[in-house]
Parts: structure tokens; sequence; C-alpha cells
């Protein structure tokens, strides 16, 4: 690996987002645009809004983040640049890790704008610390990152990328503990939960949110998750075919 | 795919590739640049297999699809891949001059012609200034003037010590290399000099010297 070209192709990547508004707009407008929403769908209800609005700091970025990561990497597939860039001197790390350091660029102003919101104007107050919060919101979106450029290998068009998210994502979603409690769901889904990445990303915001005490829950959450991300990467990296058919 | 081809090309030299749509050049090159999976033969380039780490900064290859970023500027995509080559920013202005793009290096490769995007494509192979050149098809949709300039530049490479292979579908261009392959449906045809090859077939020009293998080797078939 070479920082230089690490360096560079994050520039790369975020030059390229500087000239695409709309998604810069979808990156860090939209996540707040739903809070705000949801706020007032829980107008009679605050006190739901204020149990939901940290799981959604997990969730919100994760898929936006997912989303576009794995459209980027699959429109380097097939433009041909990523052919080029293979028969370069460059390490498939170099690559990945500069996708990770632009989106993780923008992860950082992205999860900032939705916590002030959600704690200023929004009026949810949260228990535990703000800092710690904010680290797994960022890691959070770094996780969706992650896996978003690591699964567009299963994709081959950009209506395909789009795809994953359904099957990917979805299910995650819907067993996280979000919609229903985990320990009421069928033994199954509760196995399923324990091996789904965002389980733990959505149990540490909660947790974070709650209590500003790092019980050995808080630090296993955050764990895992940290250890998931360059997990994804490598196996990201691994999916990168110098020769192809 | 491809079958029974056998090769080799002296160092410093210009060659040409030839042959009918769907014959195997693109599927040639990719085998001497190591991007083409292949299951059986062996390719060396600089007494390396094809694709070796060691080779990466010293083969340059345009691919036939346009692979540069289209939504970002001329300049920025040659910066980039400046950076990934490790080579000195001047390059970048020295290969725009090349490519006759050095007006445009300002504009989003999206907003060019589609002429310009490839000689966009095409600076990015000549970066590195690498000893081997693998172009595929570098002056498909360009006018006589613009060919001209490139087919000059390609022998200026050859001529300080740069091995090109370059593939095209204009016979005019064959005369200008010092020795041409003729691919058909996967095999080699013909690998002479042009003269050679006009001789061969009896024919004055090239075209009528390409009409004339082809039809000779389906007669053969
Ligand atoms: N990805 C692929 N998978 C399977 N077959 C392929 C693939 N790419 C090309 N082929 C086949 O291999 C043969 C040679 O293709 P190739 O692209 O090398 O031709 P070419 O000589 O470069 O043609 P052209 O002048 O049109 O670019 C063709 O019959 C083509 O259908
Ligand atoms: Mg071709």
């Amino acid at each position: 690996m070479s920082a230089q070209r690490t360096m560079a192709t994050a520039r790369r990547v975020l030059a390229q987002l500087r000239g695409d508004p709309r998604t810069v707009a979808m990156l860090l407008v939209v996540p707040v645009l739903l809070m705000i929403l949801l706020r007032y769908a829980f107008d009679s209800n605050v006190f739901i809004f204020d149990h939901v609005a940290p799981i959604l700091i997990a969730i919100f970025p994760f898929v936006l983040m997912f989303l576009i990561t794995s459209v980027s990497m699959l429109r380097e597939r097939t433009s041909g640049t990523l052919e080029r860039l293979l028969s370069m001197p460059i390490a498939k790390l170099d690559l990945l890790v500069g996708y990770a350091l632009a989106f993780g660029t923008v992860a950082v102003v992205q999860v900032a704008l939705v916590i002030v919101v959600v704690l200023g104007p929004l009026g949810v107050s949260v228990t535990g610390s703000v800092v710690v919060l904010s680290l797994f919101g960022v890691l959070d979106a770094l996780l969706g990152m992650a896996l978003g450029l690591c699964l567009s290998a299963l994709a081959h068009t950009e209506f395909q990328a789009v795809q994953l998210l359904p099957a990917v994502v979805f299910p995650q979603l819907l067993v996280c503990g979000l919609f229903a409690p985990r320990d009421q769901m069928a033994g199954v889904l509760q196995g399923l939960a324990d091996v789904f990445p965002l389980t733990y990303a959505v149990d540490g915001v909660t947790r974070a949110a709650a209590s500003a005490a790092w019980g050995g829950s808080l630090v296993k959450d955050l764990v895992i998750v940290a250890i998931c991300i360059p997990l994804a990467l490598g196996l990201g990296a691994a999916t990168l075919q110098r020769r192809t058919g | 795919m491809l079958t029974g081809i056998s090769l080799g090309v002296a160092e410093g030299t210009v060659t040409g590739l030839l042959g009918p749509s769907g014959s195997g050049k693109s599927t040639l090159i990719r085998s001497i640049v190591g991007v083409q999976r292949i299951t059986s033969g062996s390719v060396r380039v600089l007494g390396l297999p094809a694709g070796s780490p060691t080779l990466r900064p010293n083969v340059g290859y345009l691919t036939q699809e346009l692979s540069v970023y289209r939504d970002l500027t001329v300049r920025a995509n040659l910066r980039y891949f400046a950076a990934v080559l490790g080579v000195d920013r001047g390059r970048v202005d020295q290969v725009l001059e090349d490519v006759s793009l050095s007006d445009r290096s300002d504009a989003r490769v999206a907003n060019l012609s589609g002429g310009q995007q490839s000689r966009v494509s095409l600076a990015t192979a000549l970066l590195g200034d690498p000893r081997v050149l693998i172009l595929d098809e570098p002056t498909a949709g360009l006018d006589p003037v613009l060919r001209e300039d490139l087919w000059s530049l390609f022998h200026r490479l050859g001529a300080s010590g740069a091995t090109l292979l370059i593939s095209s579908h204009v016979m005019e261009e064959a005369m200008r290399c010092q020795r041409l392959l003729l691919l058909r449906d996967a095999r080699l045809l013909i690998d002479d000099t042009p003269d050679g090859l006009l001789q061969r077939t009896g024919e004055s020009d090239m075209d009528a010297a390409f009409l004339h293998l082809i039809r000779q080797s389906e007669a053969t078939a």
C-alpha cells in the first residue's frame, strides 16, 4: 500500500462528489429531513421519537452510505476505470481505503448534522455522552460504506446494485430491534440478528444514548462494529480481480 | 478463445494489429496487458509474465472503451492517474500537448466530443512514459489531421525506444507500421511488413490487400 496513492484516490472521490451536488444533498440533507419528518409523525407521542431518534442516527447514515458506495464502486467497475487502475501500480487496498477516507469524511459531516438537529431544534435529550453517540453514528455510517463497497461485487449493473438494498439491508433492519424487541422474536431471527452487523450498530447507539457509563456491552458493540469495517474492506479488496473474462 | 497464436514483438518497434471486428484483437491485447483471464498459453512482456506487478509501471494500456472519469475534468483525471503512477505533475501538461488537448484541460470529460474523450484516455496511457504501449484503437473516430499527428507521435515514441502495439480498423494506418499482424477468427493469419503484404497479395493498396487475404482465408477454410 502507498499513502500517496490512497490519498490521491480519496481526493479524486471527493472531487467527483463535489461535482455532483445532488448526491451531496442526498448524503447530508436527506437524513436531517427524514428526522424532522419523523419528529412530526410522532407529534402527539414525542416520547416515542425520543426513543427511536438515536436508533435512526445509526440507521439513516448506514443505509445512505451503503447505497451510494455500492453504486460508486460498481460504476468504477463498469466504466473501465477499474480495469485501467488495476493494470497500474496501485494496491487494491489503496483504492478501497481511498474510498473509505473520502466517504468517511462525508460521514463525519453527515452524522454531525443529524445529531445537531436531533439534539437541538428537535429537542431530544440523551442521558448518555453526545461524543460517544457521535462516535457510534460515524462508525455506523462507515460500516454501511464498507459493506456497500464489499457487496457491490455481487452486482453487475447499477440496476442490480440498487436491488442490494432490499436484499441485504432490509433484513438487517427488520431484525435489529427497531420494529420489535429482539427478545420477543422467533429464536431463528434472534440468531440472525446476532450475526448481522447492523444489530450491534443499533445496540451501540441505543446504549450510548441511554447512559454515559462504558459498560461491557457498549465496548463489545464498539469492537464488533469497528472490526467489521476493515473486515468488509478486506473482503471488498479480495473481490477486485485484476484479470477478468 | 485465441488459438495457435505465437508471436514476438521486438523492442523499439511499432506493430499494427489488424483484423475484422470480433477477430480477437482486444482479447489478444488484454492478454498481453495481463487483464484477460487466460486458460492456457503464456505471454511474456520484457521477459516477465504478462501482468506481473513489476511490469505495471512499464506498460501503458489504452482500453478500447473510454476508461476515464467522465464526471471529472481532463486535468483532474490526468492528475489522479499521474499520482497513481507516481509520475511528476509536469507530465500532465506534456501529454495534454501530445494529444492536442491543452486548450480543453479544464473541461469535464463528459462535455467533450467523442474523439476528444478518447484522446483523454490515450493521454492517460502515455502519462507514465512506459517502455511498452499497448493501444486498442487509439485513432478510432478521429479526423485525418489528428490521426496523422498521433501516428507521428507513435513513431517518435518508437524511435526513442518504446515498443508499441496498436490495433486499428483503418488499413491505410497499417502502412505506417513497421510490422503487421492480421488476425482472423482468433487466429494469426499474417505476420509481415506492410510492403511484404502488398507483394504477397499483388495488390496496390492496403484495403484491397486486406480483402484479398480475408477472401483467400475464407476459400481455404
Ligand atoms: N467478455 C466476453 N465474454 C465472452 N466472449 C467475448 C467477450 N468479449 C469478447 N468476446 C468474444 O471474443 C471474440 C473476440 O472479441 P474481441 O473483442 O477481441 O474482438 P476485436 O477484434 O477487438 O473486435 P473489434 O474490432 O470489434 O473491437 C468475439 O467473438 C467476441 O464475441
Ligand atoms: Mg476490439
